[in-house]
């Protein structure tokens, strides 16, 4: 397989930045990857379609969501693209906010992006207008939360959908894993281990 | 006088052809050697569960090798693997279609307690929705551990009432921690 050239990767995204210079960021480059943001995220459909039609950008490797508890906007959703021809890969990430939790559906352009954001859907709660069939992916039809955001905890919630299915609370018992949404850094978000306590 | 801890007696000397016991003696020493298991499959247990089946390891040596993907024709539910909310009900339905009498193996950590999985999507142990048996310990346990579950199965089996008569609880979510002690496979 052919390695991805990071000058090729670089010389895609500037295309990209020229192409929708409104629409885009300036280039972040690390380590060889270029991301770039998109500004508005009602013109996501429009970037993707360029990136895909024009710099042949024609493989969606994969779409996250990420959850800036505390930050505004909210979430972040992130574009992993890839293209068959020239080994390149390019991140386009969005922001939306928490009010308006919705995004245009990139299905029409990549079809292995239905799955992907129904997982969106189902675990932050952003949804995607246009997409074909938005339904959760994971949890089940009738379940009120969205775990993997921040403010929901670990240990879930109780919940009861008669002769679907039912969640209770896991027992923590304040032991590791246990994070704390909002304080400043990892440290103090995730302590990961108890703090030894002598029984005597 | 016989009880019904009394396993099947013979003495040729003394009885001839002619042995005598109690029925529920038989019957349970009929069960015991021939426990047709549900492989409730659900995760990385199920290997070991395989193992335990195919040839090396021989779950036959003890009469449960005849694996029944039907519920009705199964008495013995091995619930091997992480039981998930999702799946929660359909595992709990299942042992439901099982015809009495009927036990329960529940094979490694998560089936066992969630084990690693302290999380928002996992059943934190089948025992809160079926009656459990035995509990089998390990990540995953090796095939000699669920051949032990079986056999100390088996001795519940030959010498006393299952332990929950096939007991159905009424509501999902009541577990009942105290009549399981005791049971467990180390």
């Amino acid at each position: 397989m052919t390695q991805p050239n990071p000058k090729t990767a670089r010389s895609l995204a500037e295309a990209l930045q020229k192409a929708c210079s409104d629409l885009v960021s300036e280039i972040v480059e690390f380590r060889g990857e270029c991301s770039l943001t998109i500004l508005d995220k009602s013109k996501v459909h429009e970037v993707c379609q360029v990136a895909r039609d024009t710099l042949h950008f024609d493989m969606l490797t994969d779409v996250s969501s990420v959850d800036h508890y505390g930050d505004d906007p909210r979430f972040e959703v992130v574009y992993e693209l890839y293209g068959m021809e020239h080994h390149a890969y390019l991140r386009l990430k969005v922001r939306v906010e928490e009010e308006s939790c919705e995004l245009p559906s990139v299905t029409s352009l990549w079809r292995t992006a239905d799955w992907h954001e129904r997982e969106i859907y189902d675990m932050m709660g952003i949804r995607f207008s246009g997409h074909p069939d938005l339904r959760r992916i994971l949890m089940w039809e009738g379940y009120p939360y969205f775990p993997l955001r921040k403010d929901f905890p670990l240990e879930g919630k109780p919940t009861d959908l008669p002769e679907t299915a039912f969640t209770d609370r896991a027992p923590l018992e304040g032991g590791p894993f246990v994070t704390t949404a909002g304080k400043q850094n990892v440290s103090q978000r995730e302590p990961r281990a108890k703090a030894f306590e002598p029984e005597d | 006088m016989t009880s019904s801890q009394t396993e099947v007696g013979y003495n040729t000397k003394i009885e001839g052809d002619v042995i005598v016991t109690k029925v529920d003696a038989v019957l349970n020493w009929f069960r015991k050697n021939s426990l047709w298991p549900m492989p409730m499959g659900l995760a990385c247990c199920a290997i070991e569960l395989m193992a335990a089946g195919s040839s090396r390891f021989d779950i036959a040596r003890f009469g449960a090798e005849v694996m029944r993907f039907s519920p009705r024709q199964s008495d013995l539910m091995i619930v091997a693997g992480t039981v998930t909310y999702k799946m929660a009900l359909a595992v709990r339905r299942i042992y439901d279609q099982m015809a009495e009498p009927k036990w329960v193996i529940a094979m490694g950590a998560c089936a066992s307690t969630g084990g690693m999985y302290r999380s928002y999507a996992v059943l934190q142990g089948v025992d809160r929705i079926i009656p459990v048996n035995v509990y089998v310990a390990g990540c995953p346990p090796r095939p000699e551990a669920l051949l032990d579950a079986l056999m100390k199965l088996q001795n519940n089996v030959v010498s006393k009432q299952p332990l929950f008569q096939g007991g159905i609880l009424n509501n999902h979510k009541r577990p009942q921690p105290d009549a399981m002690a005791g049971q467990r496979v180390s």
